[in-house]
């Protein structure tokens, strides 16, 4: 049998590729992030081996007050078994390329403390000296272009400095070797700007040989009590350990994230093999009741069309699995180009990942032709003698559309019912969406009818072959229906998280519109907090009318610890626009304050309360609720006046300056400024359209990273319509010879296929739009408790596009199969049995 | 009841085939399938062409029908040279001119009796001349069955319906292929009879290709084909006469 099996899969190559290939691709996806993931992590990890490799020791600080001070060093650096020490302090350091842009993306630029050619070894110049002096490091100087001689403009924490390169050193630095920036200071320098003068935040120790790390440590803790309060040493290997587990872990998500798009792709896939198997038995209907008539078994009939499946599943997962390697390759420079910070290295490819491709490919492949395996083995051997040919069988819809309007039925209750839970919605909403899925796809050969017959309208313009393709499309439903539903879950869920992530956008897009009154906004690109002095510089630029700092103070407020958001009160009104239920923004001044209504349904407050308020400093007070409004993304919680708040919160830190401008928002006054603020490379100014589109671009940029995913699936979904228009050709080989005898030319027949497959993809994609608003509706649910004012959004523009594809994705499926079936000789189509 | 009009009179030629041939193949595995035919299709006559298996009888159909292409000598439908023809208006010479009756696969499955006969026109973008319709589905038999589907139907009625869509367009020719191999023989004898009476009452042309001497005897001549040449052809026959003429080829056929 087994050789019987290998036959057939030998005589169907051309009918089971498009099999192997779906099937591959979902494969080559799993087997791609695998290797990904695998050479990303492997690379990281050997980065973060060498970097502990000198480590055998490491003390960090515990409290931001008590750093470790110059004496610890020295002390340490006494110990018997300590053969070196190294001090080293740090701190974000933003720098500007030749053009004046931030380099990197504000969190991976780092500064810290020159300690020596051993760790930094100089490639080119001398170690920086003094407060005015700088090295940078070999990779960010190859891409910025600044060598040595150079002045580099950068900031801290705000104020622009400008700095001379003395050199440029290469480094192991973990941080660097992911495309990170490192500049270093000398020490006294580096101390000055990240920490306090004479002391440090790490010290690495170097164990002389025969030394134990544990020995070392020992002796080291027995000295930081008296030095450093909190201060801890982790012994080298700990460090090591818990950095592979950090990147392990962050790893497995991106592992997981990829992984559930592949085994969205490979059920897509699962469709197109079931679709395959059960027209090659229905095919073969006569060939396996001759193998029964002469004694094979039920079983061994089943065996022989499970042993097909299982070579289909062997060499699409071994293909899958070279494609995959090519596809790690492709994402990491794709990732790159976009501008994502990854380490070289070569392509970690592991005996798992082959395995697990294997595995993946005959697994997905055998299950998928379980069934149709099951109704070869039921053909009764007199099937052999009869000629008639396989009828479609229409037993058995009854039993699948009830099953199906129950899925259907209950997936929907339990989306709408999770769309209005509090809690646990989403995990009700995901099974629910689950069963929903399932319950149309048991159902689309019901819909195909009334949907199909809907589509004629639009067909009739088309004639005889139009009518012909809507006629054939619905002659197999049940085919029609796996094929449509392929690629109906590509369309669900991009529909899905296209309307949710559009209606977001232009919430809290018109939310930003309608509460912020000023014309602009001022961050530090890195989301840190400005530094006081901005401020100021702000409020004595050109042009500016009104300006406010909004800062973030920590209080006990009513026996809790509140954040409150302190703003400057004679100028808020007329940067800010809430909604206030009670009171305006009128009653933020000295000690009346506003809070949100979220914050005042939860801490049970009303307004005209008054509460007992504790601030940093020790200092008590009381502080009334003068209004209550509703809170957004802009600003939220309690917000109160800056002249009381901030002479009691030393530590209090600008999160952004609202600006009101003279005749509102201009080149002029952003120019103006820009200059007010020394063209520091950190900071953000952004006027309302530069705001929403920041806003814009990260959702898009989302967005697209998931298109880009579920592209997968689509495609996977055009092989499905390729397949299945194939199989309509080569049955229907006599009735397009007969066709094309009485007349219908090459062109027409091209038509009517192409005509055929749109109407399959305009189904599935309908089927897709329609599910997708549906879910996208009922997240919406979900939501809204945390964006009260969530509407949905239709993004129409984008639905047409989607149309749009699905139609590009009918014309294209049909190429092949339109070619074929145009090219059919009339004779040998009239002429055959 | 008198011919139409646009039918040309019983002398004209509605098919003509001159030193045909059709070569298949090279070298070892050359086959001659027609050699050097010549032969008139008579308007307003229902000629049959017989010969046994492998005589070039289905060929010779082909050929003159435009469904497959000559290997040399010419064959013309009125006065179309087929051979001059590319792909595309050989098409439109079998959409508008020629009649086709298969042995099977004469049917769309999807379409009812009515949308297959009018299938040609339909494809053509022509509309139906609704008197000649009626009298056409009159003729065969099915006014009661024109909304229904062909698994509807049974045989002898499918091939009714057939007859019905060669008929409809008004064809210059009718080529008839094996019209009753599938059929019993009350069913094939009521299909011959509509072949015969589309010839007589509406003076249409009819080709028909047949290994049966009943199927035959229907037929106003029938031309005897064996190796691929016209061996024979007998006026008026009987099916007793072509019997007897086929017994005399396949003797010929063992002696020689």
């Amino acid at each position: 049998m087994f050789r019987t099996a290998l036959r057939n899969v030998l005589a169907h190559k051309a009918r089971l590729m498009m099999t192997v290939l779906a099937v591959m691709l979902g494969v080559s996806f799993v087997s791609g992030t695998l290797v990904f993931t695998d050479t990303i992590g492997s690379a990281l990890r050997k980065a973060s081996a060498r970097s502990y490799s000198d480590v055998a020791v490491a003390v960090t600080y515990g409290d931001v007050d008590h750093p470790l001070p110059q004496r610890l060093v020295d002390e340490i650096g006494r110990l018997p078994g300590a053969e070196s020490t190294t001090a080293t302090v740090s701190g974000f350091t933003a720098i500007a390329d030749k053009e004046g842009r931030l380099v990197g993306d504000g969190w991976s630029t780092r500064g810290g403390n020159y300690t020596g050619t051993g760790r930094y070894p100089m490639l080119e110049g001398r170690a920086p000296h003094g407060s005015s002096e700088v090295a940078l490091d070999s990779r960010t100087a190859e891409r910025t272009g600044y060598t040595v001689g150079d002045t580099l403009r950068m900031s801290i924490d705000g104020p622009v400095m400008r700095q001379k390169v003395t050199g440029v050193f290469s480094t192991d630095d973990g941080n660097v070797a992911a495309g990170g920036s490192l500049v270093l200071f000398e020490t006294a320098t580096a101390q000055k700007l990240f920490g306090k003068p004479g002391s440090y935040e790490e010290i690495d120790v170097k164990a002389a040989p025969g030394t134990a790390q544990a020995t070392l440590k020992a002796g080291i803790e027995k000295l930081l009590p008296r030095y450093a309060k909190d201060a801890s040493a982790t012994t080298g290997q700990n460090l090591a350990d818990e950095e592979a587990r950090r990147i392990a872990s962050d790893l497995s998500s991106f592992n997981t994230a990829l992984l559930s798009f592949a085994g969205i792709a490979l059920f897509v896939g699962i469709f197109i093999i079931a679709n395959t198997f059960t027209m090659l038995v229905a095919q073969r209907t006569k060939e396996l009741a001759l193998l029964r008539a002469v004694g094979a078994s039920r079983r061994q009939v089943t065996r022989s069309v499970l042993v097909e499946a299982l070579v289909v599943g062997v060499v699409a997962g071994a293909t899958g699995f070279l494609l995959g390697i090519g596809i790690a390759a492709v994402m990491r420079a794709v990732l790159a180009s976009a501008g994502a910070l990854l380490p070289d290295g070569a392509l970690a490819v592991q005996p798992g990942t082959a395995g697990a491709a294997l595995a993946v490919g005959v697994g997905v492949t055998v299950l998928a032709a379980w069934l149709p395996a099951r109704r070869a083995a039921k053909i009764p051997p007199v099937a052999a003698m009869s000629s008639v040919h396989a009828p479609a069988t229409v037993k058995g819809l009854l039993l699948r559309n009830t099953l199906g309007a129950l899925l259907s039925a209950a997936g929907a209750v339990l989306v709408v019912a999770g769309s209005g839970m509090k809690d646990n919605g989403n995990m009700v909403l995901g099974g629910g969406a689950g069963l929903l899925l399932i319950g149309v796809f048991v159902l689309t050969p019901l819909l195909s009818r009334p949907v199909v017959a809907a589509a004629a309208p639009l067909l009739r313009p088309f004639g005889v072959t139009g009518n012909l393709a809507r006629q054939n499309s619905v002659r197999n439903p049940r085919r029609t229906a796996a094929t449509a539903s392929a690629l109906m879950i590509g369309l669900t869920l991009i529909t899905a998280l296209t309307v949710v992530a559009i209606s977001v956008k232009t919430t809290v897009d018109e939310l930003a519109a309608a509460h912020l009154k000023a014309d602009y906004q001022i961050t530090m690109a890195t989301g840190q907090n400005l530094s006081p002095e901005v401020a100021e510089k702000v409020a004595g630029a050109d042009g500016v009318s009104d300006s406010s700092a909004v800062r973030d103070a920590h209080t006990e407020l009513d026996g809790e610890d509140e954040w409150v958001t302190g703003v400057d009160a004679p100028q808020i009104g007329r940067l800010l626009a809430l909604d206030f239920s009670h009171g305006s923004l009128a009653a933020v001044h000295g000690e009346s304050m506003v809070v949100d209504s979220d914050t005042a349904e939860r801490r049970g407050w009303h307004a005209g309360q008054s509460l007992p308020v504790r601030y940093d400093d020790g200092t008590k007070g009381r502080l009334t609720i003068g209004g209550v409004f509703e809170g957004g993304d802009l600003i939220n919680g309690v917000i109160m006046d800056n002249a009381t708040v901030t002479p009691h919160t030393p530590k209090a830190g600008d999160m952004r300056i609202l600006v009101k401008t003279a005749g509102g928002a201009s080149e002029a006054h952003q120019d103006s400024l820009v200059k007010a603020l020394g063209e520091n490379p950190v900071i953000k100014i952004q006027d309302k359209a530069a705001i929403s589109r920041e806003l814009s671009s990260t959702i898009d940029l989302m967005l697209n990273i998931l298109y880009g995913l579920l592209a997968m699936a689509v495609l996977v979904a055009v092989l499905g319509v390729i397949n299945t228009l194939a199989m309509s050709v080569f049955e229907r080989k006599h009735e397009i010879g007969m066709l094309r005898a009485i007349g219908l030319d090459r062109a027409a027949v091209k038509r009517m296929i192409r005509l055929e497959s749109l109407v399959i993809s305009f189904f599935g994609a309908v089927l897709g739009l329609g599910l997708g608003v549906f879910l996208a509706w009922a997240v919406g649910g979900l939501i809204r408790p945390d964006l009260p004012s969530y509407a949905m959004v239709l993004p129409w523009d984008r639905i047409g596009v989607f149309l749009a594809i699905a139609a590009l994705v009918g014309v294209l499926a049909a190429l092949w199969p339109a070619r074929r079936a145009a090219r059919l000789n009339v004779l040998e189509a009239i002429k055959a049995e | 009841m008198t011919t139409t009009t646009a039918h040309p009179t019983a002398t004209a030629t509605a098919a003509r085939a001159v030193d045909l041939s059709k070569v298949y193949g090279d070298g070892e595995t050359r086959v001659v399938a027609l050699d050097a035919v010549s032969v008139e299709f008579r308007a307003g006559e229902f000629t049959a062409i017989m010969g046994p298996s492998g005589s070039g009888k289905s060929t010779l159909m082909h050929c003159m029908a435009g469904l497959d292409t000559v290997s040399s000598g010419s064959a013309r439908i009125g006065d179309t040279e087929l051979s001059a023809l590319k792909d595309k208006q050989l098409t439109k010479l079998r959409r508008d001119k020629i009649g086709f009756v298969f042995q099977a696969f004469n049917l769309l499955p999807t379409l009812t009796a009515a949308e297959n006969i009018t299938l040609p026109m339909d494809i053509a973008g022509r509309k139906a001349d609704k008197q000649w319709l009626d009298r056409v589905v009159d003729t065969v038999g099915l006014s009661e069955r024109l909304s229904h589907r062909p698994s509807q139907l049974s045989g002898g009625q499918q091939q009714r319906v057939a007859v019905a869509r060669a008929l409809a367009s008004r064809p210059e020719i009718i080529f008839a292929d094996e019209p009753t191999g599938n059929l019993d023989s009350r069913s094939g004898a009521e299909i011959l009879g509509f072949l015969r009476n589309s010839v007589k009452e509406l003076g249409q042309t009819v080709v028909m290709v047949t290994h049966d001497p009943v199927a035959a005897s229907y037929a106003d001549r029938v031309v005897f084909l064996a190796d691929g040449r016209i061996v024979d052809e007998l006026h008026g026959p009987t099916a007793d006469t072509v019997l007897e003429r086929m017994k005399r080829f396949d003797a010929k056929g063992r002696t020689s």
